[in-house]
């Protein structure tokens, strides 16, 4: 998918092109990276999103130097750094199970990419000091490493990466660990670290929620190839595969007949016959054919009229919102979300005959 | 708590120990181990010049080993060959099992371990047959018939036994510790110093040790490659016993069953302290 062309490239900190890393040969071979190409700006939140075996480990391996494209070009501002060993790269990473070096206190795992530099001893003393109350770790200084609990290793990870100041730290789900109530304050530390250092982050996660809370912009990722980079909102509300739709968030899928397009929207017939217009997904291949997406909060269910019909199957109940379950009158099932109020129930009980109602311009249509 | 609940779960279905005959089969086992050795050292403290009758106690036999020059000397020869040829073992295995677990995998690379290990399954009688051979013949080109020999035939028999502790600790290592340590800028001798070598220690140790215990008890090999005047501690009591027996190789066994025990219990706590 094209990037927009208004970035410069001197605006540009990590750039990946036309990606592939091949494992084995022959017709046995293993295509974990297939033509990748993203570009990742200065300062950026960059977010690698799919699930596990797409192929975001081993690009984010590769931009670290633990592993060697097969084919293409990975450049830090311009640089061509593919060939170059980790430790002869400006970027540091936090890993998955943190790697702390076991045998060092909190200290001296912070302190241990300063010395590998070869810093002065007063420079490294200020610089860790520094990191350790970044990260709220002051106290804990001393202490060995096997003495500290998982969130607090996950902090001290990230000071380690952060202290050598590197031009871009690669995060390799690095909140997998923690507990939901740790993760979530962690999101929030990340961000706030990222806009006080004006790091460049690459993440990599599978939770779609977290790479839409954190990222500034996400791409997603499925059998070795990137499917769509964009805003978070992007992502979202303009998804170009169904892979994407189906990954992030929850969403419903129409067939529709397409009639036409005008000014860069277009005009479905839904199943039910009425027609409606909806967005184009970028790289949209002209098709009579088409595959809606609406997002369940999109729509809502209402006693008559709306562009489709069907009966209730189901309502789930779910605090904050209520998910209605409809089967249209044409076979497919289709899911509302609707927000809770207090005084209202959301109005439709099981077998009931309801419209749905689609907001204008929440359909989108898909470039498959 | 799975494991609990695993060893809940097992116990209840089987129990060893609850078998039949379990306590007596291992009451056996222990008398037939150690029995022998209880005599051993009991009768090293015995007055009289037999090994079948008890004469009172006496540690007579421990100043006449002690005093007795040839055992002296084969005692500290034991010791120079075993930590010479310990540290050249501990070194040569570290590297190999450095090379054999720090690459990936590769075609011929279990022929390699088999290699490494090959003088575990090579019989002892065959090395030393070999040894023998190899070193009259080097011993003619060179003239040199000093510990040398002993010392490399004892470092060759073992590298596998210092290898296989070394190579468990490498395995059982995060390689994503020796990652950090690189992508943290550590040259790759930085990273063996700072991160690999320290994490290491406890396997070299161990490694140390066991080849140091397995040097000082070697019979077979020593007996066909030590030359006139090199008898170590095994030789030299192996020879006494050809003669007149006493209970002085009752008190140079217990002696030297002291000290394998304190090395190894020693080694041990060492060990412990760093893991």
């Amino acid at each position: 998918m094209p990037e927009p062309a208004a970035v410069p490239d001197s605006r540009i900190a990590v750039e990946c092109r036309g990606i592939v890393k091949q494992f084995g040969e022959g017709p046995r071979a293993l295509r974990a990276l297939d033509n990748v190409s993203v570009a990742i700006r200065e300062n950026e939140f960059f977010t690698l999103l799919g699930p596990s075996g797409c192929g975001k480990t081993t690009l984010l391996r590769m931009i670290a130097g633990f592993e060697y494209p097969s084919e293409g070009s990975i450049r830090l501002h311009g640089e061509d750094i593919a060939g170059l060993p980790p430790f002869k790269r400006p970027i540091n990473t936090v890993f998955q199970s943190y790697a702390l070096f076991p045998h060092l206190t909190v200290w001296e795992n912070v302190a241990f990419g300063l010395q590998m530099l070869g810093r002065p001893k007063g420079e490294i003393a200020s610089r860790v000091a520094e990191m350790l109350k970044l990260v709220h770790m002051e106290e804990l200084a001393q202490r060995r490493t096997d003495e500290i609990s998982g969130g607090q290793g996950q902090r001290v990870a990230l000071a380690r990466a952060l202290a050598p100041a590197p031009k871009v730290l690669l995060l390799d789900e690095p909140l997998s660990a923690l507990d939901y109530k740790l993760r979530k304050e962690m999101q929030i530390e990340l961000k706030r670290m990222q806009s006080e250092t004006g790091i460049t982050f690459i993440f990599v996660t599978h939770d779609q929620e977290e790479a839409l809370t954190m990222s500034d912009r996400i791409a997603v990722m499925s059998k070795g190839k990137v499917l769509q980079i964009g805003t978070p909102w992007d992502i979202y509300d303009k998804p170009a595969e169904r892979f994407v739709a189906d990954f992030i968030g929850e969403t419903n899928f129409l067939p529709a007949a397409m009639v036409g397009i005008e000014a860069g929207l277009a005009r479905v017939r839904l199943p039910s016959g009425v027609e409606m217009s909806a967005t184009l997904a970028d790289g949209y291949v002209p098709s009579s054919e088409a595959t809606l997406v609406v997002r369940p909060e999109h729509a809502r269910v209402v006693a008559s009229g709306g562009q489709l019909s069907g009966l209730v199957e189901n309502v789930v109940y779910f605090g904050t919102d209520t998910h209605i379950h409809v089967r249209l009158d044409e076979g497919f099932t289709f899911m509302v979300r609707q927000q809770n109020s207090r005084s209202q129930s959301c109005g439709a009980e099981v077998g009931a005959r309801v419209g749905i109602e689609i907001a204008p311009d929440a359909a989108q249509v898909l470039r498959d | 708590m799975a494991r609990a609940r695993f060893d809940f779960r097992t116990r209840a279905r089987f129990d060893v120990r609850a078998q039949p005959g379990f306590g007596t089969i291992a009451l056996f086992t222990f008398a037939l181990l150690y029995l022998p050795i209880v005599t051993l050292v009991v009768y090293a403290f015995n007055a009289s010049d037999s090994l079948s009758s008890w004469g009172g106690f006496s540690l007579h036999w421990f100043a006449a080993a002690a005093q007795n020059q040839s055992v002296q000397d084969a005692a500290w020869r034991s010791l120079i060959i075993a930590a010479s040829a310990a540290t050249m073992a501990t070194i040569a295995a570290t590297m190999a099992a450095l090379a054999t677990t720090r690459t990936p995998p590769y075609p011929g690379l279990s022929f390699k371990y088999a290699f490494i290990n090959l003088p575990l399954m090579v019989p002892e009688i065959v090395t030393a047959v070999a040894l023998l051979i190899v070193f009259a013949k080097v011993k003619v080109w060179t003239g040199y018939s000093g510990l040398g020999y002993l010392i490399l035939a004892h470092t060759a028999f073992c590298i596998p036994f210092a290898y296989l502790p070394i190579r468990a600790r490498l395995e059982g290592m995060d390689q994503s510790l020796e990652r950090a340590a690189a992508d943290l800028y550590a040259t790759p001798w930085q990273v063996f110093r700072r991160v690999t070598l320290p994490l290491l220690r406890p396997g070299i140790i161990a490694g140390f040790m066991l080849a140091f215990v397995i040097s000082l008890d070697d019979v077979v090999i020593s007996e066909f490659v030590k030359s006139g005047g090199q008898d170590t501690l095994p030789t030299y009591m192996l020879g006494q016993l050809r003669r007149a027996v006493t209970p002085e190789i009752n008190a140079i066994a217990a002696a030297f069953l002291v000290l394998s025990v304190a090395l190894v219990t020693v080694f041990f706590f060492i060990n412990r302290k760093k893991a």
